[in-house]
């Protein structure tokens, strides 16, 4: 029904997948702050953190060559940062942005592509993330199926009547898909009233009581070890070395 | 004997004008089934929304002798189960699990309590296999059976079902049935399935044009609504 990449590379089956996304989201908190930390940022710096993502990807059989383009989603936002540094003569500077963000969008996109928005969710929360963020992305995850659902299934019933067949006037067209789009957003509102009822029905008073999570198995506590040890080696040996 | 539900002259009106009740005289009592038939677009939905006090319109309604006031929404909540028309709007949890365990957890139990009633209420829905899976990607007789169980793993004292048995398979179905036979409640049924209707209802009311146009036993109402194909 859906075609998220994202989403379906997120219900993959590695044992990487299956560790408890508490440990992966430390995981990426201690990559994140170490690329933050790492002074100079040099080629060999972003090769090795680059490297440690990559054996992620590789463990998770995840396709790297879409990986690697996908984080690159990133880079037309820093480069305008980096044109104005490299503009200004510090070429040195623009690399490091650039470097820094495509290292750091590479190990959020693994985090994201070997978890499911469900459990990175439930982990969240029982990490101590704010409740009213995760009810937020919790609920913003829900309506977004919503959304696309409904838009799916309107562009289906649109085909299935043939709206493919005629090829009107560019303008009667646009006008047809704004048309098309006031009524998704109308549908996909009913529909959000609904599940907001269908909540009230059981009960729902502004809080979700989650159920408890699961204990980490060592399996996991091995993960984040390994994950912290490399990490943080990376980080004082390109330290030390500079 | 105080009825479960009680319904007076209840009128409601849509935003955009639609007069969908039209003065609706209602009452449940214990141990009744009652089938609520009737066209498309009569009001039967927007009768049954009332009782849970999702909609609210002129008119006098209490549930359990608790008057429909704000303050008793929570009390008349975690005793009417429902389960919507559109069962997919029930869902919104990251599993199966999670969604029917939520009720429960509103009720305050416990979170080791919660999933032990919620994997009762799978089991007896016949959906314990699909309790990890991410209920908006379960099909619709699935999503039925889900929410079904959502509502069961509350214990409500009273079940309203609007059309429960659209999307189900010939042997779900048939297992509805007995489920729903055997469990105690009062249950209201809204439905156009009247064989499903035949096999548990003790009795029916027929609604036409947002009120309440007959009633009696299940034939009755159908032979005098000429009420089936
Ligand atoms: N959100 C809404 N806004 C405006 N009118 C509505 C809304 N929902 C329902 N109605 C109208 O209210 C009337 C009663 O609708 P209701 O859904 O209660 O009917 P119903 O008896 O449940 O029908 P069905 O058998 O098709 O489910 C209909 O005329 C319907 O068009
Ligand atoms: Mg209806």
């Amino acid at each position: 029904m859906h075609y998220l990449v994202l989403e379906r590379w997120s219900r993959g089956d590695s044992s990487f997948h299956r560790l408890d996304a508490r440990v992966k989201i430390a995981a990426l908190l201690l990559y994140l702050v170490a690329i933050a930390t790492t002074h100079p940022f040099r080629w060999s710096a972003f090769a090795a953190f680059a490297l440690l993502v990559l054996s992620g990807v590789i463990a998770a059989r995840l396709p790297l060559g879409g990986m690697l383009l996908r984080a690159a989603a990133v880079l037309p936002f820093t480069a305008t940062f980096a044109a104005i540094s490299a503009l200004a003569g510090d070429t040195d500077a623009a690399f490091r942005l650039l470097a820094r963000s495509y290292a750091s969008a590479l190990g959020v996109l693994l985090l994201a592509a070997s978890t499911t928005m469900p459990a990175l969710l439930h982990a969240a929360s029982s990490l101590g993330f704010p409740r009213i963020l995760v009810l937020v992305l919790q609920f913003l995850y829900r309506y977004l199926f919503v959304v696309t659902d409904q838009a799916q299934r309107m562009r289906s019933a649109a085909l299935c009547r043939g709206s493919a067949l005629r090829r009107g006037a560019k303008r009667e067209r646009f006008r047809a898909a704004s048309g098309v789009l006031a009524v998704l957003f109308a549908r996909s509102y009913e529909k959000a009233q609904g599940i907001e009822r269908a909540m009230l029905a059981r009960g729902f008073d502004g809080r979700i009581h989650l159920l408890s999570s699961p204990r980490l198995a060592w399996r996991d506590a091995a993960f984040l070890g390994l994950a912290a040890s490399a990490t943080l080696g990376l980080r004082f040996l390109l330290t030390i070395s500079a | 004997m105080t009825p479960l539900i009680d319904a007076r002259k209840v009128r409601y009106r849509y935003a955009d004008g639609t007069l969908a009740l039209d003065g609706v005289d209602f009452q449940l009592f214990e141990r009744e089934t009652v089938a609520l038939l009737g066209p498309n677009g009569s009001g039967k939905t927007t009768f049954v929304l009332h009782l849970t006090g999702l909609l609210h319109g002129e008119g006098i309604i209490r549930v359990c002798d608790l008057a429909m006031s704000k303050k008793n929404l929570p009390k008349i909540r975690a005793r009417i189960g429902m389960v919507f028309q559109d069962s997919e709007e029930q869902l919104f949890l990251p599993t199966v699990l999670e969604d029917v365990a939520f009720g429960p957890r509103n009720l305050g139990l416990s979170p080791e309590e919660a999933t032990r009633r919620a994997k009762l209420a799978l089991e007896q829905t016949g959906m314990e296999e699909a309790a990890a899976r991410a209920p908006y990607h379960l099909s619709a007789g699935e999503k039925r059976r889900v929410a079904l169980a959502g509502v069961l793993a509350m214990s409500p004292e009273i079940l309203v079902l609007d059309e429960p048995t659209t999307f189900l398979d010939p042997p779900a179905e048939r297992d509805l049935v007995r489920l729903l036979r055997e469990l105690p409640q009062a249950k209201i049924l809204v439905t156009h399935d009247i064989p499903f209707a035949r096999a548990l209802a003790t009795r029916a009311v027929f609604f036409e044009k947002g009120k309440i146009a007959g009633h009696g036993s299940i034939d009755d109402v159908v032979r005098r609504f000429q009420w089936e194909i």
